[in-house]
């Protein structure tokens, strides 16, 4: 009696379309503490923006969007039924999310050597709104962070399910709102990105 | 609790599992929604047993009872249970999962499993939240709206009890994208938009919020967590942070959850008043359309709740005329269930009862709502018992009641049996009367001054004060009738089958208690859910 009589794909995206805005909406609570925190601190956000390594961050967005494009392709590996090249791709996104991570743990390391984290000595004795533009950017990468991996162990737990055959091309929704997700993922660093390395 | 004689198929005993694994691991939703149930009732009664303890420590001026910090520790517990645990979860979790599936002629929610795991996740929360309360540096003593900069610094176990309403806003979630996917996927062949039962529009309304609003409550909290372990600052002053940015990022939540407690306690009155009259709703589309309404307008509304907090003038101008617009879908409401009730053929049985003290209630709470609403006014009694006796004449006097109503309307068609009639009203009589000396008496004392949250007043406010507090052990004892009387009921009542009521909607034309499968065919709806002459009832 517990399991559904029918599977309703439409159901499952509208279900998981639902989730993603409950997603953003989570970040949204942090964009609009940058904005009000902007407009009152545009100075010290400038110069705490300009400590950011724009080369680390855009080579993150280059990962992150190939990954993108690698999730993609397995939900259209699955549709055709390439198993095996749609694990690998899978796969493939898994793998640019860990340099992605590797990427974000050298960069939080540097920061810290230079005794930038909230707290510091260096922000306690700063300008107040450097110390408000640093705490807002490791919480705000930080739970993108956090997403990175939920979204990689999703993905991983998906690539599993495709290789024992429980997806295939007449059921993929897991695949697919697996994929949804990841770019989810990736569309909020769209956003990080310009925000706290680009236009500062 | 089980009917001791239950029809051989309904959804109590045809799992072919027994024990109470065939309760906590079923995805069925009549079993997901009596879990949801029991367990909102049991944090209520908690609850309850912590205002009346307020009570008695305010009956007279100085120490009565217990200590200042215990006070404050009291009202905050008190507040974050009947919140948290019982109101906001309360009528989505147990009758939206009991009824609203049968309701549009569906055998289940579009994700049966994961409305399980969503009680599982409101169990989780609940237990981090009581395990707060006798860990780490003892109850949080900061109002159920864990104010910075305070909440920030307090000693007292904050985190993880803000970690567990963080969880609980999860299951909300959960619950609202469920309901959302199953109204617009599941409907039975017939049931348009316009046919929907009011009670289901009221939870189709609730669940946006639900979704939409419970995220920014979610990282809200998260900050709070951050500000006490990682030093974030960000609502610290002395470090760039602004303390009315959380107030903000609060009531971005806090006011729509408002919304999430009594916009499905307006539904089930909408299912109640047309059915207890014996006549079609009157005006079905202004009231499916205003509860969308009230949603949407309600968010835009928070600001109202920081009048004196330090805000623009022009927010606060823009945040009153708002907040004077949801009064429009809300007043459309009312008149609405005024006009069904015109020249209806009108019984006075218990959940009609409570459904009419809601119209009577709910209206005083909106009415001087807009008191608090309007700035001027505002100022005057902004954080004094005013406000509580406000607020709990709309959450008690109008979803409390309803939630009764809808207990007394809808349960003994889940059990096949029924409570006795003369010891409800009695019951109701005891609310009633207990409810309104309780809280019109805060109100008055808020109008003469007397702040909210304070442990010590001064000895003028001594008789109403203790007014209150005799009309709240009135509504205790009323409380106790009604559950004792309702529950010996629903186990050795009369037997309840059929359609005593004479509702119009599809749950009144399936068995009772229901089959596991809800309906034996799908069922095609014919006609709408107040057309009591297409349904052949007299």
């Amino acid at each position: 009696m517990s399991e559904p009589l029918h599977r309703d794909k439409a159901g499952a995206t509208l279900g998981m379309w639902l989730f993603l805005f409950t997603e953003l909406i989570l970040f949204g609570g942090l964009f609009l503490l940058y904005a009000v925190y902007l407009a009152r601190y545009p100075h010290e956000f400038a110069v705490g923006g300009k400590e950011l390594n724009v080369v680390f961050g855009a080579v993150n967005t280059i990962v992150l969007l190939t990954s993108s494009l690698l999730a993609a392709m397995a939900v259209t590996a699955i549709q055709r039924d390439q198993k095996t090249v749609s694990v690998r791709l899978l796969l493939g996104t898994i793998g640019c999310a860990m340099i992605f991570m590797g990427i974000k743990y050298v960069e939080w390391s540097a920061k810290f050597g230079h005794d930038i984290y909230p707290g510091s000595k260096r922000l306690m004795a700063g300008p107040p709104g450097e110390s408000v533009f640093f705490s807002l950017y490791y919480l705000t990468t930080g739970l993108h962070g956090l997403h990175v991996l939920i979204g990689g162990t999703l993905l991983g737990f998906v690539a599993v399910r495709v290789q024992q055959g429980k997806i295939d091309s007449a059921n993929y929704s897991w695949l697919e709102n697996g994929a949804l997700y990841w770019h989810l993922v990736d569309l909020i660093w769209i956003f990080i990105f310009p925000l706290y390395y680009l236009i500062l | 609790m089980m009917p001791q004689q239950p029809t051989p198929s309904s959804f109590w005993n045809d799992t072919g599992k027994t024990g109470i694994t065939a309760w906590i691991f079923s995805t069925d939703h009549k079993r997901i929604g009596l879990l949801y149930f029991y367990s909102v009732l049991g944090f209520f009664l908690i609850a309850v047993v912590l205002g009346l303890l307020l009570r008695i420590e305010l009956m007279a001026p100085g120490r009565t009872i217990m200590g200042a910090q215990s006070y404050n520790a009291l009202f905050t517990v008190h507040g974050v249970i009947m919140v948290f645990l019982f109101i906001i979860p309360g009528f989505p979790g147990a009758f939206g999962n009991l009824v609203m599936p049968i309701q549009i002629g569906a055998r289940d929610v579009a994700f049966p499993r994961l409305n399980l795991f969503s009680w599982w996740l409101y169990m989780l929360g609940a237990g981090i939240i009581i395990t707060a309360l006798f860990t780490g540096g003892g109850p949080p003593d900061t109002g159920w709206t864990f104010y910075v900069p305070f909440s920030a610094r307090t000693g007292t176990n904050v985190s993880l009890a803000v970690f567990g309403v963080f969880i609980i806003g999860f299951s909300s979630i959960l619950t609202g994208l469920n309901f959302v996917t199953t109204i617009h996927r599941l409907r039975a062949e017939g049931m348009g938009w316009t046919r929907l039962p009011l009670f289901v529009w009221s939870l189709y309304a609730t669940a946006w919020v639900q979704i939409l609003a419970t995220p920014i409550l979610g990282i809200t909290l998260a900050l709070v967590i951050a500000e006490r372990m990682l030093g974030t600052g960000l609502f610290d002053s002395a470090r760039g942070g602004d303390p009315l940015m959380y107030q903000h990022l609060f009531w971005i939540y806090s006011h729509p959850a408002v919304y999430i407690m009594i916009l499905p306690a307006m539904g089930v009155i909408s299912e109640i008043i047309p059915v207890f009259s014996r006549k079609p709703v009157f005006g079905y589309k202004m009231i499916a359309f205003s509860s969308v309404a009230i949603a949407a307008a309600g968010s835009l509304v928070w600001g109202h709740h920081m009048f004196t907090s330090g805000m623009s003038d022009t927010a606060i101008l823009v945040f009153s005329f708002l907040t004077f617009v949801v009064a429009i879908p809300s007043a459309i409401k009312v008149f609405n269930w005024v006009a069904t009730l015109y020249k209806g053929s009108i019984s006075l049985e218990a959940p009609m009862l409570f459904a009419l003290s809601f119209l009577l209630l709910f209206s005083i709470g909106g009415l001087t709502g807009l008191i608090l609403g309007a700035a001027a006014t505002d100022i005057h009694v902004h954080d004094t018992q005013f406000v509580v006796g406000h607020f709990h004449y709309v959450i008690f006097g109008g979803s409390g009641f309803a939630f009764f109503g809808a207990m007394h309307y809808w349960l003994p068609k889940f059990y096949g049996r029924r409570y006795a009639e003369k010891p409800a009203l009695l019951a109701w009589g005891l609310l009633f009367t207990g409810f309104n000396i309780t809280y019109f008496c805060m109100m008055v004392l808020g109008m003469k001054g007397m702040p909210r949250r304070y442990y010590d007043y001064l000895p003028e406010f001594a008789p109403l004060n203790l007014a209150s507090t005799v009309g709240s052990w009135l509504l205790a004892i009323g409380l106790v009738l009604l559950l004792v009387n309702l529950f010996r009921g629903l186990l050795w009542g009369e037997p309840f089958t059929g359609n005593p009521w004479g509702g119009a909607t599809l749950e009144w034309s399936i068995a009772t208690p229901p089959p596991t499968e809800n309906f034996e065919e799908e069922p095609v709806v014919t006609h709408g859910p107040y057309d009591f002459k297409g349904t052949g009832i007299p």
